[in-house]
């Protein structure tokens, strides 16, 4: 167990490094960081002044480790166009983008995955059909127009929900949340369904192949051999397998559903972290561009590095492969 | 000569398949004549919305033909700057189509060379390109995509943008894709590799070079082809999303995420139209390719024999 | 009244071009205490009337005819009834051992779950019960045991359980379809006397299906040989075996390898009783002419000094990324250990062993597919290894060739016969004119009994048999001396297994080649080899000259092997 923790930990330090390094280089190789601080027309010596505070000339490693002891402090820079600490705008920002995250993945799971084992088992039934076309349309529906569409009928025509924003939030001191009035709890109900679609039914889909495969195998031919009862292969046998590659996507789920919500952020003008980063795409605001970067990367690994824990748990021969060796 | 033609591929398993499926009939004739229809566009289309000296600002805003104040000079109405809106869409279409075709060959290319050397050669050399996908993999698709365009700007000069705008989505699109491809077609290559006609050529003495992109090549483009087909649509997708979030091609030459974008703003005022057709056009395009290679999967795949 | 009756049976299978004929008017029965044998090739539907007892058909097949009775209840179209029946009747025992058992659950969970399905007990007892059925089927320690996953336990052991599983309701009828099949001889020989000694104690009625007929010698009462869905012949095992009357029981039997003696051709019957002849000699002239006369000089062709090759499995990627390096052995494989021997020209050469001897790997060094770890391999006094380890392909020029055990993935599919064969003699033969190069191809489409027309199809319109005589066709064509078979004919039916053995022997004498026969099956090397190496975990148990292994092994492990190995004369 602690070797099998060990390596996946030690495995998710260099993919972080990795991208660390990339968002490094984007830092000093991409424009002129000089330039950025203090525009074109300074003088040399300024110029030579402000090369020498942001240490531009050391060597590149030692800018690099310096860059990685800054980002482990959460000390991303200074916005180029906002003139602010990146950390500052990202604390700010992050918890409206996390709550829409969170209650979409959700959503795309359990729905998912649910409508998912019922296609795969009953796969030629009429409702299965007819979910597997909604979830095609669902994937081939780009995002924003399920967003805009979604608008125009539930706030343009019925009026029910608003279009924008988070509604009334509550201040937690460290978080601020929707989640606990009613105006942003409804204020998350059209962004978390138009985030959500595109990932319930890729989920759908995979989680039917699978349980379609597994159906054939030769393990579920002897359980009915032995008169096993259908329900139990289909929903004891059959399912254990079929989840397995779900927890594999979950993980990759939430770091695209992160980079989704830049999308529906955009379309529902909601306060979050990917409106402030196709701004910085727009005025190449690097320190908030790679910030993001780190962020989502660092989401993305922290939470496939607990699938991989999971996994432990639930199969064994992974289990037992790790306790031989 | 022909119907004899036709009549091969009707006996093979996956001609049969098709000719028996109304989904994947009626999904390629869409495909095929969006296509048509884009390539052709200067003959299929009543105006070229490009040309200043065809477009009036007095037609701005013409709803379609069948409601009021419609014109049947412009069938599906016109856009703020009265620009046709059925030919912007065929030439958005155009360029949605050449983003979208070029990026995914230039994944594909990349991503397969990659992905079958890896699986071939082994070794350190595949430690490092999987662990490339997986980083890759840690910053999704439209991320990446935003990421190398934020870039390119600050690289290429102000005046040279619009032109070279294009190029950067094809490579920021491509760039995106890759990973898929290299992880399949290595995970097909391993699998090859271990078959015994792989070994035989090896006895013979033929080169690496040729038994990777000779014999093992062609045993492996099914799956390839599946993604390429669905990453088409994804491909389609991300440029008019990108276009949406303003980032994509500029307004002179739109694709149809800038017409959404651009309609996005009348929506609200009643102009309907300017928004939802281009819509329509694109979920139509997309649903086509994805139906395509849904079906194009269930058929190449032989462990899900049909009942 | 018998205990089990099946009475004008007819499966079909509906496909779009024809419905195919799965089994036709099956009739037989069965008594307690007795062990039915169904026999027959592959494609013969001797599977599909096992699945169809406990109708378990794989669609689109399904039952059009007949009535299948078991203590006089009819089991056709009665699914709640077949429900009941399923593990508590009738018990069913698969192929694959590796694949029958859910890997995410524990043996007990599986045995619990089906003892508390069928018959009335709790938990206690139901687990009782079942560490009572491991020990009963010889699993030791049964009470541990019992909280393992599947791929905890060999294939041999994980049989046991599924056999464990099979009986854990106390059912009257056992169906095992190719219990052994996936299994060393010296496991298969356990199996059957399980299943044999569990028939005696508890009164069961038991159905073997296979396709060696040493297995059906072995362990039946009675036996039916099957053709294209058909019953052509039943009767008591003695009697068919010794005096088969039917061509097809006849064939089947002529075209098992004799245990005992060796013989020099095997016999060969069409289905309408001819004799089938071949006249390779005429064909072979051809290829003689192209490739010179060739004399063996009874010179040492290729000689293996110490081979070892270790198989280290450890996870490269950590250990490469961060030097983490863990000593842990039991990943590091012992494959090949210490292994020398001679080969001299013109001799065939067994290697025999089971799975994991060693035995395949050899002949991947020697081909140079996998690098040894040590040793040294010499064709005709050259090194085939440099300093570096690194194979001197250019050295043997395509002297050494390889026919292989799957016929389904040792053609490449996307290539016509006629590029599979010509790729290689293309290669050899940069500048050679397009006709030397179809009369090339002709001849060794010819020598192997293959028609000129098949050289523009692809290999999957083609059977088994017909892709290994394709497979020989392309390892002639770089004018090999040395010719390695790998379990070459492991995949087929035991007629084609004939034919293919005769060719292999036939071109053999004509065109003077040497062999290494790489072979788990001894009644088989025994009929190829002259001289025989037996291999056990990878190092050499003894060597010798056939028939003295056979008569008088020394090494306590080739006794065992001799001894456990199916015998159809054992009956005779």
């Amino acid at each position: 167990m602690f070797s099998y923790t060990f390596k996946r930990l030690l495995q998710a330090i260099l993919v972080m490094v990795v991208v660390a390094f990339v968002s490094f280089s984007l830092f000093n190789f991409v424009g002129d960081p000089v330039n950025s601080m203090t525009g074109e027309d300074a003088s040399d010596q300024r110029r030579d002044e402000v090369r020498e505070v942001l240490g531009l000339n050391d060597p590149v490693y030692i800018q690099f480790s310096r860059f990685l002891g800054n980002v482990v402090q959460g000390d991303f820079g200074i916005s180029y166009q906002l003139k602010r600490e990146v950390s500052d705008l990202v604390a700010e920002r992050m918890p409206a983008t996390l709550e829409l995250v969170f209650v979409s993945a959700l959503l795309a799971i359990i729905l998912g995955v649910i409508l998912g084992v019922y296609t795969g088992i009953h796969r030629d039934s009429f409702i299965s059909n007819i979910i597997l076309v909604i979830s095609l349309a669902g994937v081939s529906l780009p995002t924003f127009i399920i967003g805009i569409m979604l608008i125009y009928f539930f706030s343009v025509i019925l009026g029910v929900l608003p279009s924008f924003g988070r509604g009334e939030v509550t201040d937690l001191g460290f978080w601020t949340t929707g989640l606990l009035t009613n105006s942003g709890l409804k204020a998350l109900i059209l962004p978390s369904i138009t985030l959500s679609l595109f990932q319930m039914t890729y989920v759908i889909r995979l989680v039917r192949a699978e349980m379609m495969e597994i159906l054939q195998t030769d393990y579920i031919k002897f359980a009915k051999a032995r008169g096993i009862k259908t329900n139990i292969i289909n929903y004891k046998h059959a399912l254990k397998n079929g989840l397995i590659p779900v927890i594999t996507i979950t993980g990759i789920n939430i770091g695209t559903l992160i980079a989704f919500s830049i999308i529906t952020e955009t379309v529902f003008q909601w306060p979050g972290m990917g409106a402030l980063f196709i701004n910085a795409v727009y005025f190449v605001d690097i320190p908030i561009m790679s910030a993001y970067m780190i962020m989502v990367a660092f989401i993305f690994v922290l939470i496939n590095f607990i699938v991989d824990i999971t996994y432990y748990f639930i199969d064994p021969r992974i289990r037992l492969k790790e306790e031989k060796g | 000569m022909l119907f004899k033609k036709i009549n091969k591929i009707y006996d093979t398993d996956i001609g049969y398949s098709f000719f028996n499926s109304k989904i994947a009939i009626i999904s390629s004739t869409i495909f095929l004549i969006i296509c048509l229809c884009s390539v052709f566009a200067g003959i299929v289309a009543p105006y070229n919305p490009f040309d200043p000296a065809t477009v009036s600002l007095m037609d701005a805003f013409t709803p379609p033909m069948w409601s009021e104040g419609g014109s049947s000079s412009f069938i599906l109405g016109t856009d703020q700057q009265g620009r046709d809106m059925f030919s912007t869409m065929i030439y958005g279409s155009r360029i949605s189509l050449i983003v979208g075709f070029s990026s995914i060959i230039f994944a594909m290319v990349l991503g397969v060379f990659l992905g079958v050397t890896a699986g071939y050669i082994g070794g350190m050399y595949e430690i490092v390109v999987m662990r490339l996908t997986d980083v890759q993999l840690t910053i999704p698709s439209i991320l990446m995509a935003l990421l190398v365009y934020g870039i390119a700007r600050s690289i290429i000069s102000q005046s040279m943008h619009d032109e070279m705008v294009m190029y950067v989505l094809i490579f920021a699109i491509g760039i995106s894709e890759w990973p898929q491809f290299a992880r399949v077609s290595r995970a097909s290559t391993l699998v090859e590799k271990n078959k015994e006609y792989v070994s035989a050529s090896r006895i013979i003495g033929l080169s690496n070079i040729l038994i990777m992109f000779k014999h093992i090549l062609p045993n492996i483009l099914r799956p390839i082809l599946v993604i390429a087909t669905i990453g088409l649509a994804l491909a389609i997708i991300t440029e008019s999303t990108l276009s949406f979030l303003g980032v994509g091609v500029p307004p002179t030459t739109p694709s149809l995420g800038t017409l959404i974008r651009f309609g996005n703003n009348f929506l609200f005022s009643g102009e309907w139209w300017i928004t939802f057709f281009p819509a329509i056009f694109l979920i139509v395009l997309a649903l086509s390719i994805n139906l395509l290679g849904d079906w194009m999967r269930d058929a190449l795949n032989p462990k899900l024999k049909k009942r | 009244m018998s205990f089990l009756e099946v009475k004008n049976l007819d499966i079909s299978y509906p496909t779009r071009k024809e419905t195919i004929v799965a089994s036709k008017n099956v009739e037989f029965t069965l008594e307690r205490g007795e062990i039915l044998g169904i026999v027959g090739e592959s494609g013969s539907g001797k599977s599909t009337i096992a699945n169809a007892i406990i109708n378990l058909i794989d669609p689109p097949g399904e039952i059009t005819n007949g009535s299948i009775k078991i203590d006089n209840n009819e089991l056709r179209d009665n699914e709640e009834l077949i429900q009941k029946i399923r593990g508590k009747k009738i018990g069913f025992v698969f192929q694959d051992p590796q694949t029958s058992l859910n890997p995410l659950f524990k043996i007990k969970e599986q045995l619990i779950e089906t003892i508390q399905t069928h018959l009335n007990l709790g938990y206690q007892d139901a687990l009782k019960k079942s560490i009572q059925l491991l020990k009963e089927v010889g699993i030791d320690n049964a009470e541990k045991r019992i909280e393992d996953y599947p791929h905890q336990f060999s294939g041999g052991m994980r049989q046991r359980v599924v056999i464990a599983l099979a009986i854990s309701c106390e059912p009257d009828l056992i169906i095992a379809d190719e219990p052994t099949t996936a299994l060393d001889v010296s496991i298969q020989y356990q199996i059957l006397e399980l299943l044999k000694d569990l028939t005696k104690k508890r009164n069961l009625g038991v159905i073997i299906i296979t396709h060696d007929m040493g297995v059906i010698a072995e362990t039946t009462n009675k036996v039916i040989v099957m053709r294209d869905g058909f019953i052509v012949e039943q009767g008591e095992t003695k009697e068919l075996l010794t005096n088969p009357k039917s061509n097809e029981a006849r064939s089947l039997v002529i075209s098992v390898p004799p245990t005992n003696k060796k013989i020099d051709r095997f016999k060969l019957i069409s289905p309408d009783g001819k004799e089938i002849t071949s006249d390779s000699k005429n064909l072979t002239k051809n290829i003689i002419k192209t490739w010179g006369i060739r004399e063996n000089k009874n010179q040492k062709l290729l000689k293996l000094t110490d081979v070892t090759k270790i198989f280290d499995d450890r996870s490269l990627a950590i250990n490469i990324s961060f030097g983490s390096k863990n000593e842990s052995t039991d990943k590091v494989v012992k494959a090949v250990d210490n292994v020398s021997f001679e080969l001299f020209e013109g001799e065939t050469l067994g290697l025999v062993g089971e799975s994991g001897s060693g035995k395949s790997t050899i002949a991947k060094i020697i081909t140079g597919l996998v690098r040894p770890t040590n040793g040294e391999i010499f064709y005709n006094n050259i090194s085939l290894y440099n300093s570096n380890r690194k194979y001197q392909i250019d050295k043997s020029r395509g002297q050494i060739q390889m026919i292989f055990q799957d016929p389904y993935s040792s053609l490449n599919p996307r290539f016509k016969v006629r590029d599979i064969i010509s790729e290689p003699i293309k290669f050899f033969q940069k500048n050679i004119s397009h006709n030397e190069l179809t009369k090339n191809v002709y001849d060794l489409i010819d020598i192997v009994g293959m028609t000129r027309q098949s050289l523009d199809r692809y290999p999957h319109e083609f059977s088994g048999g017909q892709r290994q005589r394709i497979s020989i066709a392309r390892a002639l064509a770089t004018r090999p001396l040395l010719l390695i078979c790998d379990e070459p004919t492991s995949a087929l039916d035991v007629s084609i297994q004939a034919q293919i053995l005769n060719l292999l022997k036939d071109i053999q004498d004509e065109l003077h080649l040497t062999m290494l026969f790489i072979s788990h099956d001894l009644p088989v090397i025994r009929q190829m080899c002259n001289r025989i190496v037996v291999l056990k975990n990878g190092s050499v148990c003894e060597t010798k000259e056939t028939e003295e292994l056979f008569n008088n092994s020394e090494h306590p492990y080739t006794q065992e092997l001799i001894r456990l190995m199916p015998k159809i004369e054992s009956i005779i």
